[in-house]
């Protein structure tokens, strides 16, 4: 492993597991009164961060302290929910969020490569700096606004267009069977795709710059093509760091709540359709925690956000696990 | 060291600034009315400003707004700040005294009037209307049935042109269509509404989903608020909802004439609505917690409902009290007239004279807050 490499490795992966920076310091022996104020103040904030985070999940676990005892885990495998009848069953919102996050991911993933890899490597300087600032732009529009461009025009355009063309020619297969409405997951997934492809793009494009050009260099020398030397020499490097932008695209799919509930059709069923409509645990609780009354629904709505929490954890964890088991396979540019 | 030095200075400038406020403090503080100006300014029974917080309903928002601010021309010394949180925020707020009132859609239940500590009335300041919109392009007018609305709502009825619809629409050109379903996807007193007439007119509704802000509904597709509901209705023909009547009126959906109790059609108007009030004003029961769906008489819109104020019948602070008194006093009557142009149907007389004693019937500290009149 080329040096240059290893700081790339170390930049985008290793450095929070090794404090290498304070370990130097003391084998200097000069303690720096300011290095140390700093880093009491840095370690203050980022505990700040930690026990929000703990408040958060204690508040949420003792708020939804009735629901739980009253439902126990039927609560998250049970699929009827009716205020009227004060019976809770969340497993169709659940399947909503992960279903419709990862649909948008599976959109917008190729895509944003696609973007920060043209942006990184290939587009000429006068295109690279505006382009990447509109991509960016993307990111900065109200989600409001995307869920009544949503409404108003993406919903009637898969109504009309889109989905009867998917029904003739792949009407064979359950996912595109159903009445075509327009709004459902289908039009969930493809606002939430719109709305992480910022992310994932623009992250993904800072990380692939970050990458030394004597890589690419080298891979140009051996003879590769443009196409050989981003294969080779830039995604392999770059892949920790694109993963870390899928994550964070990821995370903001999962609790995104506005645009979604404005599209995604709202119904608590599940269905192997994306043309049938879904809704997902944010928007429920959005939806509904404003004008509940009653212990038992303010409860249940609150656990709602509990297994959000838990489905956004359980989802994270199982994206690194992934990442790292993809760095471990042969010829993945760590080894 | 220099950095340190540097960060040292900057650690102490911090505090320094920090610190300053102590003795800068009684300097804020002289400008604030001590209580000796106060008295010179005003008699102590009135206060220079009084400020009332309420918080509820959304429903009744842009009437409660233009009361507030001609309110403010007739007694200046009264700041009301209403906050338009929901119906829920308004009864779980004015259960724990964190506002002066609180406003529902829905009458609280049983239930809810256990919680707090004191009794709480209700005074209905407005009526409203639920309407049923639809799309169908180039038709209007048509007439639904209770049953109808029902059966569209319960999914049984799947296409326009259906035989027991075209049978109170000889008139008009059905289309064959499906029939695309839209209910309010967020809990809301116009679902409350909506849900308690189906509920009313059908034991088969009643029995399978009920009434309630968030009901389960068998068919359809849920948007966010009415501004969800009609966008979805203006951008899918062949589609059919709810929404409120002032807010059909604003984006110009068309709606339906309904069936009332006396079998006659009518179109959703506020005579309709006030009439719907008027006809059930002298059964309404003592707390005048009442729905009016599916009212008697031949010019009531079946589908009205009143919005209230909730107020503690014994206030804390005799001053704002009485000023909050005076206010629901001069909303019930004088108030009244702003109601129209704003979609809004006027009080009945005859309820307008229960609610006169609901206010009388207000103290504190053992005195009634508005003078016998």
């Amino acid at each position: 492993m080329s040096p240059a490499e290893q700081l790339i490795q170390t930049s985008t992966e290793r450095a929070p597991r090794t404090p290498s920076s304070g370990f130097r310091l003391r084998i200097v022996g000069e303690v720096n009164l300011g290095d140390r104020i700093f880093r009491i103040v840095t370690a203050t904030f980022a505990s700040g961060a930690v026990l929000t985070l703990a408040a958060m999940a204690i508040q949420m676990t003792r708020a939804s302290a009735l629901s739980l005892k009253r439902f126990g885990l039927s609560y998250a495998f049970t699929s009827n929910w009716d205020p009227v009848r004060d019976a809770y069953g969340a497993l169709p919102f659940v399947y909503g969020t992960v279903v419709s996050s990862l649909l948008a991911l599976l959109i917008a993933v190729p895509i944003a490569i696609g973007v920060a890899i043209y942006l990184a490597e290939l587009a000429p300087g006068f295109i690279r700096r505006p382009l990447g600032f509109l991509v960016e732009l993307l990111a900065a529009i109200p989600s409001v606004v995307y869920g009544l461009w949503g409404i108003f025009l993406l919903a009637p355009w898969l109504r009309d267009s889109v989905q009867p063309a998917l029904a003739k020619g792949l009407g064979f297969l359950p996912l595109f069977k159903g009445v075509p409405r327009g709004f459902g997951m289908l039009a969930g997934g493809l606002i939430l795709a719109i709305m992480i492809l910022p992310t994932i793009a623009s992250v993904a494009r800072d990380v692939m710059r970050a990458i030394p050009n004597t890589f690419r260099e080298a891979a140009l020398a051996l003879g590769a093509t443009r196409w050989e030397t981003v294969r080779t020499a830039v995604l392999p490097s770059a892949r920790s760091g694109i993963a870390s932008a899928i994550v964070l695209g990821l995370g903001r799919a999962l609790g995104e709540t506005m645009a979604v509930t404005m599209v995604i059709g709202n119904r608590g069923e599940i269905s192997s359709s994306l043309f049938a409509p879904s809704a997902t645990m944010a928007s429920v609780i959005a939806n509904e925690y404003t004008e509940a009354s009653g212990d038992l629904y303010l409860s249940a709505l609150s656990e709602l956000g509990l297994l959000l929490f838990a489905v956004t954890i359980v989802l994270n964890i199982l994206a690194r696990l992934l990442v790292s088991r993809m760095g471990r396979m042969p010829g993945a540019g760590r080894a | 060291m220099k950095n340190t030095r540097n960060l040292l200075v900057f650690m102490t400038l911090a505090l320094g600034c920090s610190g300053a406020p102590t003795p800068a403090e009684p300097a804020e503080g002289t400008p604030a009315p001590s209580p000796k100006e106060m008295a010179a300014a005003a008699p102590p029974e009135a206060p220079s400003n009084i400020a009332i917080e309420g918080a509820g309903a959304t429903f009744p928002f842009p009437l409660y707004s233009k009361w507030v601010a001609e309110y403010q021309k007739i007694d200046p010394r009264v700041r009301i700040n209403y906050q338009s949180i929901g119906s829920g925020g308004g009864v779980r707020q004015i259960t724990e005294r964190t506002v002066d009132f609180g406003a529902s859609d829905a009458p609280m239940s049983d239930e809810e009037l256990q919680k707090p500590k004191g009794k709480l009335l209700h005074i209905p300041t407005t009526l409203g209307a639920v309407v049923v919109s639809y799309n169908l392009p180039g038709i209007v007018g048509l007439k639904l049935s209770p049953a109808v609305i029902v059966s569209i709502f319960s999914g049984d009825i799947k296409t326009w042109n259906d035989r027991k619809i075209k049978a109170d629409n000889a008139d008009l050109k059905l289309p064959a269509d499906p029939i695309a379903v839209t209910y309010r996807s967020d809990g809301s007193g116009t679902t409350a509404v909506f849900t308690q007439y189906l509920s009313k007119i059908s034991p088969a509704w009643n029995e399978k989903v009920g009434a309630g802000k968030s009901v389960k509904f068998p068919v359809g597709l849920g948007a966010k608020g009415n501004e969800g509901v009609a966008g979805q209705l203006k951008t899918t023909p062949g589609s059919i909802g709810y929404i409120e009547l002032a807010y059909a009126k604003q984006t110009g959906l068309a709606y339906a004439s309904v069936k009332n109790q006396a079998g006659k059609f009518v179109e959703p108007a506020l005579e309709g609505i006030t009439a719907a009030a008027s006809s059930v004003a002298n059964n309404m029961p003592d707390d005048l917690r009442m729905s009016i769906v599916d009212a008697p008489g031949d010019a009531a819109y079946p589908i009205s409902a009143f919005t209230y104020v909730l107020v503690y019948d014994v206030q804390t602070d005799a001053t704002k009290g009485k000023a909050l008194a005076e206010f629901l006093w001069w909303a019930v009557h004088e108030g009244q007239a702003q109601g129209p142009a704003l979609n809004y149907a006027t009080l009945p007389p005859e309820l307008v004279a229960r609610v006169e004693q609901k206010l009388h019937s207000l103290t504190a500290g053992g005195q009634p807050l508005l003078s016998a009149k």
